[in-house]
């Protein structure tokens, strides 16, 4: 095994399908951050927040394995970008804590495997790292162009900051605020910022999905946001695929780019339009070109 | 054990069968037959209640006639009845600390299920102490004279009743209070529940007689800084701050006020939660007692710059009261005993930002909305938003702060009653629509239950369910503009959205934040969730473990105003009945020094938590001060020539006391 990087990459599914906008920009950030990230090899489904609720002792021995992976990697901090990898490798990481039995099984699982113990491995999430480990200041301070007269609305979606708080704060979350501030973007206040994206909703009751997206877009373009900014693969997608749709619907002229956390920082810190995934916007494509491209660029150095 | 310097040693062992709570499980026949057989002992008896009047005499004959002249009872923990049998036997003409208690109850029957292993305990445990008590030595209870004088600390409504009761009775009491003015949190409210009637009414005729009081020292703006030695002669040091005007001069006119080179009220105003402005010279309110001006260091600008054209002062020319270069200053008392009355703090909501507190201009605390209501409050007694609205619907949240794992787990008590009286008056006020959203509704006291029928019978809405959270966004144009508050309503099993213009928050009561200072100060312990601690929870409820020390109001746990009343009373009549004694008993359980032994090395001096050990540079010993000496033992432990002695903690009886309880029974 090659000595590994600070920080180990769990993808999960999303970020190498309809969410591979935010695994480039991930990358491309860490890489103007200089931060080294390296992904986990042979690492497999999270099983997600559906296998919990069919077999909790199943769905941890999922994940464990994946964290087992990344302890005989001697790395401890794993990054799980969506919110739904670093929902449930937390939450196995508790009921293991927690539950004799499921650690019993967790631990003969591993064991036949021929993988380490659990233990010391930090479930790490990029919007906690910018501000933790990175920090505001360091932030602002490599900030090279800003969004002049941009506003956007900072959403967490529902599985960031609930129930582990490690996150952010579970009931007033603001450090992705502080971020986008850092980096030259003004922020509008958003009640909505852990409300329910829909989630699932949209591919089997499509109705509610697609009511609870709308409603987030309402609310965000009624505080005159003109793009938001999340940090979930399937947040971003059905706030991003559907607007169509609901222009149909409503009537209501509505194409608001929905933005990646790690877009936003990275374009600011100097990536470029294509390395951060940016041509892969489906809704407000025009404001995302014009923000972003190389053209406007100059004119928004600061 | 040798035929010793006791003289001839008679024990008498008495076990108690506590009706079932210790027969059930010892058999406590069995346990007197087998303390008969022990070196000793000349008589064993078994009785139902060994502490009732027959009980007790039983042990007393036996002295009389048997001429037994050590006692061992085994039956309940010496807390609840060892002075029982010490005075029993005193009465039969035995010295009391001839006597030992042994607990069969809580040290055995109550804990143990296993008869047979439960009596086998009760009996080493007797034997134990049939062998220390043949070592014990006659001791003398030692008399600490008592000042009559009280100091009382906190000048809210506890304070304040304590300290006039305690004045009525003759003893003149100091009343310290850090605030400018008396009347703590009670002076704040509006009206009181649940009979309405206004709590200016019937607090300030109480502050006036606290002031005109002969046998009341009344220290405002001032706080104890040191309290040094024990019951009956508290020497405490009370650090009194410069209000940079001399209460002695000023009569309270308000010119200085109006002179005030700042033309509008600029400040925060405390007493009206900030709802609205003060000057640097101001009073904090019309009532306020003493009525005497204080200037804020903090605003004032000649205090903080020297640079004032000081129109106040030409206000004042003729009595000349203000005072710029007014220090602070201390005084020394001496007290026999104190009454702590520190009251609480609210909760700060901030800490439950899901409510929106500070974010939102129209969510207030309770206590902010007792200001609104009240007539001589900063709008006049309009209830209006800060927008300046009348509000067409009022929510009030309960338990915030209160009954929650995240943050206070006690419940508040008054809240609910709060709430119910808050909720009235806004209808009268407003005609609003009001919603209380509670978990459970507590109105438990005189004519509390009947108020709560009463403001159901209002139309007031009572939703069960802890909210969720307060948000500004419309769901529906109905809610525009609109704060909503979103919560499960348990009774339906729906989740609602309540739309509303003004949100109270009834926040939590919890110790003041330097609560622990305090404790610290006066050596007095606290309960796990930071208020002070009481002797016992049901049957000494105001004394402390200290002697001397009694805490009356919220500074012990929440309670309303009427508890408060009454333990701020049973505290004065716990002052007032120490100082009518004249002395006060203290254990002669004290240690002292074997002088030809000590070799003066001063190791015990500075491990002495009572700083009851001094050196006598003349005899270059160390020397115990028995008054001030608790009886810790841990001078005993250290000291290394092993000088130090402790009354009825000799080592011989500490060490037969072990053996017995090793010795297995033949």
């Amino acid at each position: 095994m090659e000595p590994s990087a600070k920080y180990l990459y769990y993808p999960g599914c999303s970020l190498k399908g309809t969410g591979i906008a935010y695994e480039e920009s991930l990358l491309t950030t860490f890489r103007l951050l200089e931060l080294p990230i390296q992904e986990l090899p042979d690492w497999n489904c999270c099983g997600a927040t559906t296998y919990m609720s069919v077999s909790e002792t199943s769905a941890t021995l999922l994940a464990a394995r994946n964290l087992a992976l990344a302890r005989r990697t001697g790395s401890r901090d794993l990054l799980a970008p969506c919110n739904a990898c670093y929902l449930t490798l937390r939450k196995s990481q508790e009921l293991v804590a927690h539950y004799p039995q499921i650690a019993q099984e967790t631990e003969r699982f591993l064991e036949q495997a021929g993988l380490p113990r659990l233990d010391s491995v930090r479930v790490r999430h990029p919007l906690e790292v910018l501000y933790n480990d990175v920090g505001i200041e360091r932030l602002r301070e490599l900030t090279v162009r800003r969004l002049q007269g941009v506003r956007m609305a900072s959403y967490y979606g529902c599985q960031a900051v609930r129930p582990y708080g490690e996150v952010d704060d579970p009931h007033n979350p603001t450090r992705m605020d502080e971020i986008l501030r850092a980096v030259g973007v003004e922020v509008v206040d958003y009640s909505l910022k852990t409300k329910c994206c829909g989630g699932s909703h949209t591919g089997t009751i499509h109705d509610v999905g697609v009511r609870l997206n709308y409603i987030l877009l309402k609310e965000a373009m009624r505080r005159g946001a003109q793009a938001i900014v999340t940090i979930c693969p399937l947040c971003q997608f059905n706030l991003d695929a559907y607007q169509a749709e609901i222009r149909k619907q409503t009537g209501e002229p509505m194409d608001m780019p929905i933005l990646y956390l790690t877009q936003v920082v990275g374009w600011a810190l100097g990536g470029e339009f294509r390395e951060l995934g940016l041509h892969r916007a489906i809704s407000g494509r025009k404001p995302v070109e014009q923000w972003f491209t190389a053209k406007k660029e100059a004119e928004t150095y600061v | 054990m040798s035929e010793q310097k006791n003289g001839q040693v008679r024990i008498g062992v008495y076990v108690c069968h506590c009706g079932a709570n210790i027969a059930d499980t010892v058999d406590v026949k069995a346990v007197a037959e087998y303390a008969a057989t022990l070196p000793g002992v000349v008589v064993a008896r078994d009785y139902k209640y060994m502490c009732s009047d027959p009980g007790q005499e039983l042990v007393q004959e036996d002295i009389r006639n048997l001429n037994v002249n050590r006692v061992v009872v085994a039956a309940c923990s010496p807390s609840l009845h060892e002075n029982t049998f010490r005075g029993a036997a005193e009465r039969a003409g035995l010295n009391p600390f001839f006597v030992q208690m042994v607990n069969i109850r809580e040290h055995d029957s109550w804990v143990h299920s296993d008869r047979e292993a439960a009596t086998e305990k009760a009996k080493d445990l007797v034997r134990a102490a049939v062998r220390r008590v043949y070592f014990h030595k006659p001791l003398e209870k030692r008399r600490v004279p008592i000042h009559s004088e009280v100091l009382v600390v906190g000048g809210g409504i506890a304070g304040i009743h304590a300290a006039l009761t305690v004045a009525d009775s003759g003893k003149k009491v100091y009343l310290v209070e850090r605030e400018p003015t008396i009347g703590g949190h009670m002076a704040q409210y509006d009206k009181t529940f649940p009979t309405l009637d206004c709590a200016a009414c019937i607090l300030t005729p109480k502050m006036s007689a606290v002031k005109a009081h002969p046998n009341i020292t009344l220290w405002t703006y001032s706080e104890v800084v040191s309290v040094d030695g024990s019951v009956g002669d508290y020497k405490v040091v009370v650090k009194r701050k410069p209000r940079y005007v001399r209460e002695d001069l000023c009569v309270g006119c308000l010119q200085c006020i109006d002179t005030c080179v700042f033309k509008e009220p600029k400040f925060d105003d405390e007493f009206n939660m900030g709802l609205s402005k003060r000057k640097p010279i101001y009073i904090p309110f019309p009532q306020a007692t003493p009525k005497v001006v204080v200037i804020d260091p903090e605003a004032c600008i000649q205090l903080k710059t020297g640079k004032c054209k000081k129109s106040c002062l030409e206000a004042c020319v003729e009595r000349g009261a203000i005072d710029f270069d007014q220090k602070e200053s201390y005084e020394e008392i001496h007290v026999g005993s104190i009454i702590i009355a520190t009251g609480f703090q609210t909760f700060d909501p901030r800490r439950m930002p899901q409510y929106g507190y500070g974010k939102y201009p129209n969510v207030y605390t309770t206590l902010e909305v007792e200001r609104l209501v009240n007539a001589s409050g900063p709008t006049g007694g309009q209830v209006v938003t800060r927008d300046g609205r009348v509000p067409k619907s009022v929510g009030i949240i309960l338990c915030v702060g209160s009954r929650d794992e995240n943050t206070n787990r006690w419940c508040s008590r008054v809240c609910c009653m709060t709430s119910l009286k808050l909720a009235h008056l806004i209808k009268e006020h407003t005609g609003a629509e009001v919603f209380i959203f509670y978990i459970d509704m507590r109105a438990a006291g005189k004519g509390y239950e009947e108020f709560y029928q009463r403001v159901l019978n209002e139309g007031v809405h009572f939703v069960r369910g802890r909210v969720a959270e307060i948000t500004d966004w419309a769901l529906d144009p109905s809610e525009e503009g609109k704060l909503v508050a979103r919560v499960e309503d348990t009774n339906t099993g729906f989740v609602r959205r309540i739309p509303l213009d003004m949100v109270v928050l009834a926040v939590g009561l919890e110790p003041q934040a330097d609560a622990l200072n305090v404790q610290r100060l006066f050596g007095i312990s606290c309960s796990l969730d930071g208020f002070f601690l009481e002797k016992h929870p049901k049957l000494a409820p105001a004394p402390t473990y200290t002697d001397g020390i009694f805490i009356a109001g919220v500074c012990h746990g929440p309670k309303d105003i009427p508890d408060t009343v009454m333990q701020a009373g049973y505290a004065a009549a716990e002052a007032i009945a120490l100082a009518d004694t004249g002395y006060f008993e203290l254990e002669p359980n004290t240690a002292y020094i074997v002088e030809e032994e000590c070799s003066g090395c001063k190791s015990c001096i500075p491990l002495c938590p009572y700083q009851a050990i001094t050196f006598n540079d003349g005899k270059q010993k160390a020397f115990i001060n028995e008054v001030l000496c608790k009886g810790c033992g841990t001078c005993v432990a250290a000291c290394p020539s092993g000088s130090i002695k402790q009354n009825l903690f000799e080592d011989e009886e500490i060490f037969s006391e072990i053996e017995g309880v090793l010795a297995y029974a033949q």
